[in-house]
This record gives C-alpha cells, sequence and structure tokens, in this order.
C-alpha cells in the first residue's frame, strides 16, 4: 500500500509563531491529493497517537487550492528553550511519512 | 511587533528608505499600497505571498524576488527570475507557510480571510487572485514578543559506537546523572544548575514528539549534553565534570575504568554563553497604532 511519503510532493514543518509547529503536506496532483484527503488519515485522532498530543490541541485544515493537507499543533517546548532540539520546526514531519493510504 | 502604521508615517513625512525595527512580515509590503487606497484585502493577501520572495514559485532552486501587480479587486504575481513560474497551487501554496490556519492571517488591524480566494492562470508565469476578505478589527492591536534569560550555557559533544552502551542507553544515562548529581553536590553545593541530555540516534531530533523514542536505532549515537546555571564559570566547571564521568561511566558487563564516549574536540566543553527562551505572548492595545514606536529621521 502507498505511504503519504509515496504520494506527497513535498511534506515539510515549520514554526508557526514560536509557540506552535505546522506541517505541510502538499501534492502535486489532485488526484493523489483527493486520495489522501478522502481516506481521512490525517486526523486528530492518528496526530494525537503519532505525536503524544492532546487531540482537542490539533487543528487539521484541508486546502483544495494549494492540495495540501495542513496539521498544527502547540508544541511541546517554547522554540529555543532549554528542551527544544528544532528552533525553526524543520524536521517534525518524518513520522508521518509512513502512513499508508488506502485506495 | 508593528503593522504598516508607523512605516506609512515615516514615508508620509518623506522619508526615501524606512529600517524598521520588528513588524509582521506583511506589513513591509502593505504599508505603500494602504497608503496609496488599495483595498486592504487585495493588498494584504498580495503582501502575503510576497512576504518570502520567491518561495511561492513552483520550483525554487534559489531565493530570488517576486512581483506583484495591483489592481482595484485582485492582483497578479509573477517571478522575476526567467526560469521560476507561478501556478495557482504555488501561490495558494503560500499561505500555508508559517502559519497554523491557511485560511486566517491575523494583522494588527483585523483579518485577512482567503476562505472564497480564486486563483487563476493567466500565462505560464503569472497567477490573477482575488475573492479574498479583510475583517477589520474593532481594536487595533500589537503582538508582543519577548524573551528572558535563562542562565549561560556549556555543551559538549560526544559519540557513542560501543553496542552494550547503546543496547541500555536509557539506564547508562540514567546512571550517569546520579553520578554527576553526586560529585556535583559535593564540589559546587547546592547552586541551581540543569543538564539538558540530547541523544541523536535516539530522540535527538523530535525529543517528546518521537514516536520510536525508546531505542537507539543504528550502530552509532551522538549525545549533546547541554549545562545550564546562572554564570559561565559554573556552568564550565559542571560540564568539565560530566566529559570526565561520561567517558568513564562504566556498564555492568565490564569491569575496570572503561572508555564510553569518543569526543571530537579537546577541550570538549564549547561554552555558548548566555541563553534565552520565549516568556512574552502577549496581545496589547495600544493608544493608537504608532504611539509605541518611535521614529527617527536622517539625512545621508
Amino acid at each position: 500500500m502507498a505511504t503519504l511519503g509515496d504520494l506527497a510532493k513535498l511534506v515539510r514543518s515549520k514554526n508557526a509563531g514560536p509557540f506552535w509547529l505546522t506541517i505541510d503536506i502538499m501534492f502535486d496532483d489532485a488526484e493523489a491529493y483527493r486520495r489522501a484527503r478522502d481516506a481521512e488519515i490525517v486526523n486528530r485522532a492518528a496526530i494525537a497517537r503519532l505525536y503524544n498530543r492532546n487531540p482537542a490541541d490539533i487543528i487539521v485544515v484541508n486546502h483544495d487550492t494549494a492540495l495540501a493537507i495542513k496539521v498544527s499543533f502547540p508544541r511541546p517546548q517554547s522554540s529555543g528553550s532549554k528542551h527544544d532540539s528544532d528552533v525553526y520546526g524543520g524536521q517534525q514531519y518524518a513520522p508521518l511519512l509512513g502512513l499508508e493510504v488506502p485506495g | 511587533m508593528m503593522g504598516v502604521e508607523p512605516i506609512q508615517q515615516a514615508l508620509e513625512s518623506g522619508a526615501q528608505i524606512v529600517v524598521a525595527g520588528r513588524s509582521s512580515d506583511t506589513s513591509i509590503f502593505a504599508a505603500l499600497p494602504l497608503l496609496e487606497g488599495y483595498a486592504p484585502a487585495v493588498v494584504w493577501h498580495m503582501a502575503k505571498i510576497l512576504e518570502c520572495g520567491a518561495a511561492a514559485v513552483a520550483v525554487r532552486t534559489a531565493p530570488d524576488c517576486m512581483m506583484a501587480v495591483l489592481h482595484e479587486d485582485s492582483f497578479e504575481v509573477f517571478p522575476l527570475r526567467d526560469d521560476y513560474h507561478c501556478t495557482p497551487q504555488s501561490v495558494a501554496s503560500h499561505t500555508l507557510y508559517e502559519n497554523a490556519d491557511p485560511f486566517e492571517l491575523k494583522e494588527p488591524s483585523g483579518t485577512l480571510r482567503t476562505n472564497n480566494a480564486r486563483y487563476e492562470a493567466i500565462s505560464e508565469r503569472a497567477v490573477r487572485v482575488s475573492g479574498s476578505d479583510f475583517v477589520h478589527d474593532p481594536e487595533y492591536t500589537i503582538k508582543l514578543e519577548g524573551v528572558r534569560q535563562v542562565g549561560y550555557s556549556t555543551i559538549l559533544m560526544g559519540g557513542v559506537r560501543n553496542p552494550y552502551i547503546l543496547a541500555q542507553m536509557d539506564s547508562w544515562l540514567a546512571q550517569l546523572d546520579d553520578n554527576i548529581r553526586t560529585r556535583i553536590r559535593n564540589t559546587v553545593g547546592d547552586r541551581p544548575y540543569e543538564i539538558v541530555t540530547r541523544v541523536y540516534g535516539r530522540d535527538g531530533v523530535m525529543g517528546a514528539l518521537e514516536p520510536l523514542r525508546g531505542n537507539v536505532g543504528g550502530h552509532e549515537a551522538f549525545i549533546l549534553w547541554d549545562v545550564i546555571s546562572e554564570s559561565q564559570e559554573l556552568s564550565r566547571s559542571i560540564a568539565t565534570s560530566v566529559s570526565h564521568l561520561a567517558v568513564h561511566n562504566p556498564i555492568p558487563k565490564w569491569h575496570g575504568l572503561i572508555s564510553g564516549v569518543a569526543f571530537p574536540y579537546s577541550p570538549p566543553e564549547i561554552d555558548r554563553g548566555p541563553v534565552y527562551e520565549f516568556h512574552l505572548n502577549h496581545v496589547l492595545v495600544p493608544d493608537s497604532p504608532t504611539s509605541l514606536f518611535r521614529t527617527e529621521y536622517e539625512e545621508l
């Protein structure tokens, strides 16, 4: 079965301000995007499980024009603080790449 | 974080170049066209797309500039480099960048809503954008960001290749922590300090967010120790103890004085100076959009 990493054109993470992380899962054809979107594998419960977060804090947005799925949640610690290992949030998307996309 | 108004004030006073302090990324691009009377929805959306230059092209190999042409109810955007091109998708995608919500972009004077935005290709390289809304807030707000100093840092970097240590990394580090606590209590007493240990090869990159955090995955690991205390001298002194204790931190299988860490540098302690953390994240209602910002004029 294809994974999200197989289907996506670009997956990236970044800070959205110093207290939030945001992950963009982007596609280059509408069919791959709709397949991933409609499979609903990127949802609050799945993200909460993968990242050990509270589902109530997680935002998942589908952007049909950008052919992108966007996930945002509060950082476990603010950017650059003592326990932070990723000041710009650039490497926090990897766990999503292995999600299997049915269809 | 200033909005457009202090920049506009400087422009209206005749400034030809404005060197501004922290503003929202978009305010830099929005100040002049708003002053010229263009519609806020068109201007703010244009400013959001231009804020990172060529980040909104389809394939960006190196940083470059972007151009936008404003109209009454739309704008066109295209790259200046001949071999770059914009597509409706590449332009729409930029609203995702560094925002938690791509459809609501907050500015000091209101919120840009892009839910109904239309992105149309008008050539091989240019895209027309229209249909966004800008909702003015009843109160003008300024975002406040601030940090506080948490101490002085000295770091140590070390590698581990011993498979027995790798297999019991957690207990090996817990034992090291115990030994460090005892040593520091005996040498520097009760002065507060903290040691943050990152293990690359286990959860060094993702920390608390790492789903595979339980184990070291490969045949070697990199350990970064960060000692933070109230002074550089104290942090360095503690780090010197840590490096010595770490190298010889024993494992149950072996007897005698082991050597368990490879340090790439000597001395292994590297002073990092003062370190900070964010602690101010507030929204302030100023007397006026310019009241918090000072402007000085210079003739060159």
